[in-house]
């Protein structure tokens, strides 16, 4: 038996994953939650997010022209590919203008997920 | 003349927009100070929001997107890089921005948007030499995310809100040192769950019943001290000092609702919360004038901030189309066992449809518990709570019947079974 | 390089301006050599703020007169250099038979230092003057006391300086005085070369030398000035540095206190106040105790100690409105008086030690006593042709009226947005310190010269911001932006973490 908090909402529910039991989840208040347990167990995921550089190439400098623009992986992927994905994100950047969902980095670090854009940047 | 000029472009200042219009309200104008909408979202950029109001989880800036979006098809005046300074009582807004100067605009209705700010060192008096390094976590996420810069490399974050949580995350992913995270009480003031994928993931430690009692360093921090406390008292206990040599303090130590304009223009203010005292139609002491979002009481849910902004731009619609309404009785809402505050502090029962939400805290940790409302020595509800902590703020529905049912006051009270 | 001086002044604190300013009248070439990055940065930058009315000093001594005579040129200096300047009054609370002799004996030493309008309060008229006061109380001394903001009244005295030929050279820290053939002194400096850490004056690859010859030299070094005063001179006093405590709380705090409240002295000095301060909050301070000239921190025994005596005067004061706790070094010194004042053995050396309370007070008297000091020994001070520039600066935006923030705004709109939300501090009025005489380098030197970042948030909000201003306005990167001196860095670049 594995005892874990729920971290799909902000709800927090105490779950209970028995792994005798083709991993089991009890405790939950949704399905999202018994997801959620078993690949914990199994398969532990998260989304990741961070920021990539904006290329400023041409442009007249100015205090307000975001530097950084905000991203996130479009599905949660494995935890132990998370520092892998930093470094690729670390390495990448747009140029403006971008739009929420444009695909910056394709299946990154060869999972199913997308690094994609989560602002619009003129 | 505006029907109504909201003040504050953050989450709820755009949710309250986008509701006045569709409640059919003519001249609408926000004003932000910042340079673009979304307030402290824009910083915010990791996932989590949403899930209650869009059933989806989106990042900050996303959150903030879906409603600037909605607003961009409406007619509403948006006066970004704008400066409230003052507010009178006959609701005239004086106004200045880099584009059009210094102005006075006069609305019949006004909506307090302004959200909140952080506690900063001073309000925790710790003793110390006063280097750079020391940052509130918001300063630091603004540093990180925004400009893309990062505030030191090995770093210690006192308080455990969810800033504080989320930027230990944060850090680690940039490549930053996070050696500890210390908190003051013995639970932690932010949600379970960045807890577990903020601190957990990554094995940084989550000092409770600990502070900092000394930062030293003559020019920037060189290293903190830390001290166990005694639960009781809250004080250091002598000879459990822990030393953590380091570039930097975050501080993640509260947040304070940001009412000078309010307290100027007159407005009761609840020492409790630190926001204006409300009705249960959001309206403040200042006929006409309505509050929500984190200056009115500090959420930890922007879905929530959303819903209490709709909230107050009804009202505020009403009150622009129908003038001041008749109050009829007034309930004072109190609290007993544990429970801190509440928003509305008053309910006016006269003129309710359906449920009436009342959202307050707890002062400790609560297993399982009931709610229970009463008004003199009379029962009126009761709700079953599995577990309820002081840092998530908790929601009750209450009937139009049994608020009708009451006398003079209700009291909201916390019960563990 | 060899850069020839009538006069060199050793630190620009509130003593060193002062000299500065009053030296600038005249035909001399003067530098002020001051080892951080910015004037104000010791003594100057933390204290009570009190312009003392000049009944504390015993009749006859050089801090009676100068104190009395200094606060005289201080209110002058109010309307001329703009300075803020409040002549708040101070009450100095009797709560037993014994402090009622006390206040008298202050009182007749007032009467006796030539100052005016003190006189002794029942308890009715103390209380209707200021409601706030404890129960306890049975009499008080008024005194016709003011406040400013210290550093504010260095900055513009150091600024006119600046204006009218002084030159000033910040980073410069003095590691060398010896006496040249002609009879000269000269003066070794190293300047820090890399303002992102703190210079090691000894380390020459982190600084350069620099030198200057001058007729004569004034060691208004002040937590240091023992230590200059012994590169030149036999050793004579030590200076043996006291450290306060204090809470600047938020304005919200400021209605406790009209007056600068103090009770009656004792062995350990002026004791707690409780004071408005010229910008709205209410300053709660200082303790004493013994420490080291760099030692700046906050103890919780001093905060403890400071939060309890204050209750005597004003008990309803909320400490949970505290935005800040700092500590500040008074430079005191083995003696009594203030030394100013020839060194023995070193003609031409003149010392201006051990300036503790009621030194900011005094300051600007000290310029003219220094400058007659000089004249007596042959400086001919002939004034300049032509009129004094004062260097006032520009108004807050958030006290002009509609129409002239209107008209600032058309001509910049940079003075339309505000950066500091809690002070209402304009960027504009952030760039106008750029073309000052002596233009910010750090955080904290904005915050001195405009008051952003001072509020109850503390620089939370708009510190990012401020960076941003700096670094445009210097031409470099944020990562070499200070907070406050040197070392004090506030981000670094991902690349180099």
């Amino acid at each position: 038996m594995k005892e874990l908090i729920c971290i799909v909402c902000p709800r927090g529910c105490r779950l209970t994953v028995n792994e005798n039991n083709d991993y089991a989840v009890t405790g939950n208040s949704c399905k999202r939650g018994e997801v959620y347990g078993k690949a914990e167990v199994t398969a532990p995921v998260r989304v990741v997010t961070s920021t990539v550089r904006v290329l400023q190439d041409g442009r007249v400098p100015s205090r307000d022209r975001a530097v950084r623009c905000p991203v996130k992986t479009s599905d949660a992927i494995p935890k132990g590919l998370i520092f892998d994905a930093v470094k690729a994100i670390e390495a990448a950047s747009v140029k403006p203008p971008v739009r929420i969902g444009d695909v910056i980095i394709p299946h990154i670090c060869g999972t199913q997920a997308d690094l994609v854009a989560t602002k619009n940047i003129i | 003349m505006y029907d109504l000029i909201i003040i504050g472009g953050g989450p709820a200042g755009l949710a309250a927009a986008v509701k006045a219009k569709e409640c059919g309200l003519k001249k609408v104008m926000i004003c932000e100070r910042s340079t673009e909408l979304g307030g402290i979202l824009n910083q915010c950029i990791h996932n989590g929001f949403g899930l209650t109001y869009f059933k989806e989880e989106l990042t900050g800036p996303e959150y903030a997107s879906r409603f600037i979006d909605m607003l961009k098809e409406t007619d509403v005046e948006v006066r970004t890089d704008t400066m409230v300074l003052d507010i009178s009582p006959e609701k005239e807004v004086h106004m200045v921005s880099p584009a059009m100067g210094y102005r006075v605009e006069k609305a019949k209705a006004v909506i307090l948007a302004m959200g909140c700010r952080e506690r900063s060192r001073g309000a925790l008096s710790i003793p110390g030499t006063r280097p750079a390094g020391v940052y509130t976590a918001g300063a630091a996420q603004k540093y990180v995310n925004i400009d893309g810069y990062l505030p030191g490399r090995r770093v210690v974050i006192l308080g455990s809100g969810d800033i504080g949580l989320i930027m230990a995350r944060r850090l680690t992913l940039e490549g930053c040192k996070v050696l500890a995270c210390v908190e003051l009480n013995e639970y932690s003031s932010g949600l379970n769950r960045n807890i577990v994928q903020c601190l957990n993931d990554y094995d940084i430690p989550l000092l409770l019943s600990h502070t900092v009692t000394n930062i030293s360093g003559d020019r920037r921090v060189e290293r903190v001290t830390v001290s166990e406390v005694d639960n009781k008292t809250k004080q250091p206990i002598p000879g459990t000092e822990q030393y953590f040599d380091c570039d930097t303090l975050l501080l993640s130590v509260g947040l304070i609702p940001e009412n000078e304009l309010s307290r100027d223009a007159g407005i009761n203010l609840d020492p409790r919360t630190k926001g204006p005292y409300v009705y249960d139609n959001m309206e403040t002491s200042l006929p006409g004038v309505f509050a929500c979002g984190n200056v009115l009481h500090v959420h930890d849910l922007v879905d929530f901030v959303t819903q209490e902004a709709q909230r107050a731009a009804a009202a505020a619609a009403e009150y622009v189309k129908k003038g001041q309404p008749e109050r009829g009785e007034v309930l004072d809402v109190k609290t007993a066992g544990g429970v801190t505050y509440t928003v509305p502090q008053q309910i006016c029962p006269a003129d309710l449809e359906g449920d009436t939400k009342v959202s307050f805290r707890v002062n400790r940790v609560f297993g399982k518990s009931r709610i229970v409302v009463s008004s003199g020595d009379r029962e009126l509800f009761t709700q079953k709570k599995p577990f309820m902590m002081p840092g998530e703020m908790q929601n009750v529905m209450l009937p139009a019947d049994i608020l009708k049912a009451a006398e003079d006051s209700i009291t909201v009270e916390a019960r563990e079974d | 390089m060899n850069k020839n001086y009538d006069v060199v002044i050793i630190g620009c604190g509130t003593s060193g301006a002062a000299i500065a300013y009053t030296l600038s009248k005249y035909d001399l070439r003067v530098a002020v050599l001051e080892k951080e990055n910015d004037v104000a940065m010791g003594t100057t930058r933390a204290n009570s703020g009190i312009l003392h009315a000049g009944y504390d000093p015993e009749p006859g001594t050089l801090m009676a007169k100068l104190n009395v005579r200094g606060v005289e040129i201080a209110r002058e200096l109010a309307d001329k250099l703009g300075y803020m300047y409040k002549p708040v009054g101070s009450l100095v609370l009797a709560f037993s038979g014994h402090d009622v002799k006390t206040i008298k004996t202050l009182k007749a030493r007032g009467d006796a230092n030539g100052v005016k309008g003190c006189r002794i309060l029942t308890k009715e008229e103390v209380q209707q003057m200021e409601p706030m006061v404890s129960e306890n109380v049975v009499a008080a001394l008024y005194a016709p006391s003011a406040i400013c903001s210290p550093w504010e009244l260095c900055l513009c005295m150091a600024e006119t300086a600046v204006l009218n030929g002084t030159d000033l050279l910040l980073e410069t820290e003095v590691v060398d005085i010896s006496r040249e053939k002609d009879g000269d002194w000269k003066v070794v400096a190293a300047r820090n070369l890399d303002p992102l850490t703190q210079a090691d004056a000894k380390d020459r690859k982190s600084t350069e030398l620099l030198e200057f010859s001058a007729r004569f030299v004034i060691n208004a070094a002040g937590l240091y000035a023992d230590k200059v005063h012994d590169m030149a001179a036999p050793h004579s006093f030590d200076i043996i540095p006291s450290r306060g405590e204090y809470y600047l709380l938020d304005k919200a705090e400021g209605f406790r206190a009209r007056h600068t409240i103090f009770q009656c002295p004792d062995e350990n000095g002026k004791g707690v106040l409780v004071s408005p301060t010229v910008h709205g909050n209410l300053i709660v301070g200082p303790n004493s105790e013994k420490s080291r000239p760099d030692d700046y921190s906050t103890t919780s025994e001093g905060q403890a100690y400071v939060k309890k005596a204050s209750a005597k005067s004003v008990p309803s004061v909320d400490f949970r409105n505290n935005i800040r706790n700092f500590a500040g070094i008074r430079a005191k010194s083995d003696r009594a008086d203030f030394i100013i004042e020839e060194a023995k053995g070193a003609e031409n050396f003149i010392d201006v030690a051990g300036i503790c309370s009621p030194g900011l007070s005094s300051a600007p008297a000290i310029g003219e006593y220094v400058a007659e000091l000089l004249a007596g020994k042959g400086l001919a001070l002939k004034q300049k042709p032509g009129e004094m520039k004062y260097y006032r600066k520009p108004a807050h935006f958030k006290d002009l009226s509609a129409d002239e923030k209107n008209a600032l705004i058309a001509k910049d709109p940079s003075y339309g947005r505000v950066v500091c939300r809690c002070e209402s501090i304009t960027e504009g009025e952030m760039r106008d310190t750029f073309g000052s005489p002596i233009p910010p380098r750090s955080v904290d030197a904005i915050k001195r010269r405009t008051m952003a970042g001072q509020g109850r948030c503390q620089g939370g909000f708009c510190g990012p911001q401020v960076v941003k201003i700096l670094a445009e306005n210097l031409g470099l990167t944020e990562d070499r932006i200070l907070q406050n001196a040197a070392g004090s860095w506030m981000v670094i670049r991902k690349e180099d973490r």
